[in-house]
């Protein structure tokens, strides 16, 4: 099984220079990851802020270069490409930003992000078939053409333009789509319609999607697989399915047992580990695992040393000592966790 | 609730903004009350209006909105026609707003303690020094925060400790009403589990009523015992969370619960059609007609008054007294066909006048 | 979101018809953007047409009867000099603004493409131009300039505007790195970036067309800035001497005892004139400010 997009043993490091290593902020630390090139995934990422995630998605995207380990593209080390081959990786990784108002500039229509990737990257031999392309890809979206575009992006709703990115996405004829927290800035009653929009990518034209977000409830809807990352580790990794409905690591069961159902049969706990307190301290001297301060499972060991992925489930492994009698998932092979069956949709090859 | 003394009474609320292409009727004719002690929630999508209606029921409203009409009685005297003077007095004490991203209206150059006593000394005068220290460590105790906080610096703090700082300032002087305006927005979902429990242990302290205003029906649920739903500036539903949840009885909150994700299975996600009304032109009618998969004529032309259609519930739609509930949405919205994309003049001045 | 949102939903308007649109609208721009180029205009229609209805020889040296006080005949007076004060004020009104227009374009300019280059490449040539930069900022401006027009022999207008000029590119240089370092961080140059965009595509097609306005709303300071330096060193007897400009006709009363000699028609027109250049410049300022800045237009 090859691998489409892997991140091995990749760490970012902010600040900190050769005098003062106290100030490190370790964005993420020695993390392996892949996705699978045969069959188009959706894998969800999922961490609240200062997990990680919108690094590891800078990192996949190219945007940022690891402090140390290596981002691979159809097992070609990014670092190294050469322009052409770069090239390929630009078009073929493609981002979603979160913030619909941002992710325009104010000067130009919005047709000017549709078709600056079509000029670029070569996608249309005339004018007509570039608005020909656009049109298509806007009512992939489920948006109207004529009521789009020529017009400036205030003149849009946020989710129209959030609309337009995932259009734009698409527009490049991508392998991967890397989509960082595309719903939370869109109101309850669009992102139905996003998150739809994303599995017909799938499904349809078979590009990959990696979901970062911070809601597990989206996640669990529209992913096959997950990643839920605490402080730059993985905490735990596998199918949706297992990990939400029967998390093994405590920080999972933490995230799930605080979504807020809408059911008040099902009412939140009263008692919480403690809080995160000010700011996390100096990541840099960090050993152990990093739940350890708030684990109410703590053991002596997991303040030792980090802990390793461990695979009580074949589709499943949490970074957690309480399960250390299961095997050992190596970091090259996390991607053997992923199920791929992915129920209700037909298995869609490249 | 019927039992329970009524502490907020708004009748016939109205709130426009003055905007350069005419009026903005951002509240329109809201009317609901609260018993003392009671959890309601407020829930609505951009453009509803819920912020404005929040910052008006306060009076902390800013031109260019203007409350052009109603009743606000708080604690049984007349809130909405006090003068400035007895307004002071009467905010804090009474009724306190926690606004939106509160914990980033943090003054970041004064300690957290310092912050608390600025409330209570404002409103008290100088005579309110004696005892002070306890005062603000009591403030801070009823949000869970250790008296230590009072001597920090706001960026000391986390996300969730400002929060909860900022609701310790607005209740200082243990108000009757709070109101909270999406008190958790900024914050992941552990962290906000934690504030909102607090923000009940709060309550339930201060024997406070309290209007949770958001837009997460999950987090309405799990604080509140009353909802009511608005769009485009009016209620259109209103009774008990269970009661709303299991038998939404207005076709939009139906749409709206329908499009929540759920843990409990894999469904196919249906957004709801359409984009919410322009608040400048309004259309005739009721203002969810259109997008509305059971609007008939008569949605067209009037506008459907709040009437109760359950024991405890009340909605504002001319399906009713007709029909007992909700009949099957109609086949053709049951699918996620290409929705319809209404002009952009629709979006933009709702976006613009915000919440 | 801002007003300009709700009054383009209207209909397809740029972002530029319509903040016109907003400033033609709103009472609070009105007052000062319009004041401010009313009187700027009268100040350029003078100095375009002045020139023209008057005649110049009655600036020369011993053309009239000297140290006239304001009469009918001559409308503001003669200097010691025997010089037309009315001609000297319609002939140096246009020089002045010259060299502030000349300094502040070629300051902003230096300054534009300096700063573009400093915020947008980072690294070594950011260390550079800023090192370059901010040491010169350091350095007492007048000083330089009072070293560079001491040693040139023959100072013109051209001349007097390249030296102010050489002094003012800094600030600008500053203020642009830092616009450029916010925008540089914006996610619409990520998604250009993701688009295939290269770095001198998204330099030229992203970062500046959104430094437009703030390079017109600075613009106006600059000149502000250049004038004032300009006459601080005219005043100083270290302007042009082959024409006439506000500052120098300042020297020539100080030198001449104007003050203690109570000519005040001599010393007094330039320093109105200079004034009032300068207000309807802050006002046209402010008002751009306005449109620069689209949260300052919220308020309204």
């Amino acid at each position: 099984m090859s691998a489409l997009l892997e991140v091995r043993n990749v760490s970012k490091v902010y600040g900190g220079s050769v005098f003062r290593t106290r100030d490190l902020t370790v964005a993420v630390r020695n993390l392996s990851y892949s996705i699978a090139d045969e069959a188009a995934s959706i894998t969800a990422i999922a961490g609240e802020s200062g997990s990680g995630k919108t690094t590891l998605a800078q990192l996949m995207l190219g945007f940022l270069e690891p402090t140390s380990g290596q981002v691979f593209y159809r097992g070609r080390d990014v670092a190294r490409m050469s322009p052409a081959e770069r090239r390929q990786f630009r078009r073929e990784v493609q981002p979603i930003f979160q913030d619909p108002y941002e992710a325009f500039n104010p000067f130009y229509r919005v047709d000017h992000v549709l078709e600056t990737p079509l000029k670029r990257f070569g996608l249309a031999s005339s004018r007509q078939e570039a608005r020909r392309l656009m049109e298509e890809a806007l009512e992939r979206v489920g948006l109207r053409p004529n009521e789009t575009l020529g017009r400036f992006p205030h003149q849009l709703s946020g989710g129209q333009r959030q609309r337009i990115g995932v259009a734009r996405a698409l527009l490049c004829q991508p392998r991967v789509i890397v989509a960082d927290e595309p719903v939370s800035m869109v109101d309850a009653s669009l992102r139905a319609t996003i998150l739809a929009s994303l599995q017909t990518l799938q499904r349809d034209f078979g590009i990959s999607i990696i979901y970062i977000t911070h809601d597990l409830t989206t996640a669990y809807q529209i992913c096959q697989n997950i990643v839920v990352l605490y402080l730059g580790t993985v905490a735990e990794v596998g199918s949706v399915e297992r990990v939400i409905r029967d998390p093994k690591h405590p920080y999972t069961q933490l995230l799930v047992s605080s979504i807020p159902v809408a059911d008040r049969r099902r009412r939140w706990g009263e008692d919480l580990p403690p809080e995160a307190d000010a700011p996390s301290g100096p990541a840099g001297a960090q050993s152990g695992c990093p739940f350890a301060p708030r684990c109410p499972a703590v053991m002596d060991v997991c303040r030792q040393s980090p802990p390793p992925l461990f695979r009580p489930d074949s589709t499943r492994a949490a970074a957690c000592y309480l399960h250390h009698a299961a095997p050992v998932l190596e970091a090259a092979d996390v991607a053997t966790v992923f199920d791929h069956h992915d129920p209700g949709s037909v298995a869609s090859t490249v | 609730m019927s039992t329970e003394r009524e502490i907020l009474q708004v009748e016939d609320l109205r709130v426009e903004y003055a905007t350069p292409d005419g009026p903005v009727r951002a509240v329109d004719g809201v009317s609901f009350s609260l018993g003392a002690g009671e959890r309601m929630g407020l829930i609505g999508e951009s453009g509803s209006g819920k912020t404005t209606l929040g910052t008006a029921i306060v009076r902390l409203h800013r031109p260019p909105a203007r409350i052009t009409g109603g009743r606000i009685t708080l604690d049984g005297r007349d809130f909405l026609g006090a003068g400035e003077r007895e307004l002071r007095q009467r905010r804090m004490r009474e009724i306190a707003l926690i606004p939106q991203a509160a914990m980033n209206s943090l003054n970041p150059v004064m300690r957290i303690g310092d912050q608390v006593a600025d409330g209570i000394l404002a409103h008290e005068g100088r005579g309110a020094r004696r005892g002070l220290g306890e005062r603000v460590t009591l403030a801070l105790a009823r949000v869970g925060l250790p008296a230590g906080v009072a001597g920090r610096y706001p960026h000391q703090l986390s996300g969730g400790q400002r929060q909860r700082a900022a609701m310790a300032i607005a209740t200082a002087l243990q108000p009757k009403v709070i109101i909270a305006d999406e008190p958790t927005s900024a914050l992941d979902v552990v962290v906000q589990r934690q504030v909102m429990l607090t923000l009940g242990r709060l309550q339930q302290g201060l024997h406070a009523a309290v209007l949770l205003i958001g837009h997460d029906m999950g987090l309405i649920a799990q604080f509140a015992e009353t909802v009511g739903v608005l769009y485009a500036g009016r209620l259109v539903e209103q009774g008990p969370v269970d009661d709303i949840l299991d038998q939404p009885r207005h076709p939009y909150t139906r749409l709206l619960i329908d499009s929540l994700p759920t843990l409990d299975d894999k469904k196919a996600l249906r957004g709801i059609p359409g984009l919410p009304p322009s608040l400048l032109n309004l259309p005739a009618g009721c203002p969810f007609a259109p997008r509305c998969p059971y609007a008939f004529d008569r949605c067209r032309h009037e506008s459907p008054i709040l009437q109760p259609v359950a024991p405890r519930q009340q909605a504002a739609c001319h399906l009713y007294p007709q029909h007992a509930t909700l009949p099957p949405l109609p086949a053709s919205s049951t699918t996620e066909a290409i929705p319809q994309v209404a002009p952009p003049a629709a979006e933009g001045v709702a976006a613009k006048v915000g919440r | 979101m801002s007003v300009a949102t709700a009054m383009a939903a209207a209909g397809r308007r740029s972002p530029g018809t319509a903040a016109l649109r907003g400033i033609l609208r709103s009472p609070r721009l009105s007052t000062s953007l319009i004041a401010g180029i009313v009187m700027l205009a009268l100040v350029l229609l003078l100095a375009l047409l002045g020139p023209h209805l008057v005649n110049a020889k009655l600036a020369n040296v011993g053309a009239v009867k000297p140290s006239q006080p304001p009469s009918a005949q001559y409308l503001l007076g003669t200097d010691s000099q025997g010089r037309d004060m009315l001609t000297i004020m319609v002939l140096g009104t246009p020089q002045t603004m010259r060299i502030g227009l000349i300094a502040g374009v070629v300051g902003l300019s230096v300054g534009l493409v300096l700063g573009l280059m400093s915020g947008f490449f980072s690294g070594a040539v950011d260390a550079l131009i800023r090192i370059l930069a901010d040491s010169l900022m350091t350095v007492p401006g007048l000083a330089i300039m009072v070293i560079i027009a001491a040693s040139v022999g023959h100072m013109t207008v051209e001349l007097m505007g390249l030296t102010v000029a050489a002094l003012a590119w800094m600030h600008p240089t500053r203020a642009i790195r830092a616009q450029v370092l916010s925008i540089r961080e914006r996610s619409y140059v990520k998604v250009a970036r993701a688009n295939g965009e290269g770095e001198w595509g998204i330099l030229f097609r992203e970062v500046l067309p959104n430094l437009v306005p703030y390079v017109a709303a600075s613009f106006v300071g600059a000149v502000s800035g250049a004038i004032l330096a300009a006459v601080g060193l005219e005043a100083l007897g270290l302007g042009p001497n082959d024409v006439h400009t506000l500052g120098t006709t300042i020297y020539w009363a100080e030198k001449f005892s104007a003050v203690l000699r109570g000519q005040w028609w001599w010393w007094g027109p330039p320093i109105v004139a200079i004034a009032f250049i300068f207000v309807g410049l802050f006002l046209l300022s402010a008002g751009l400010d306005r449109i620069a800045n689209p949260k300052l237009r919220q308020r309204t």
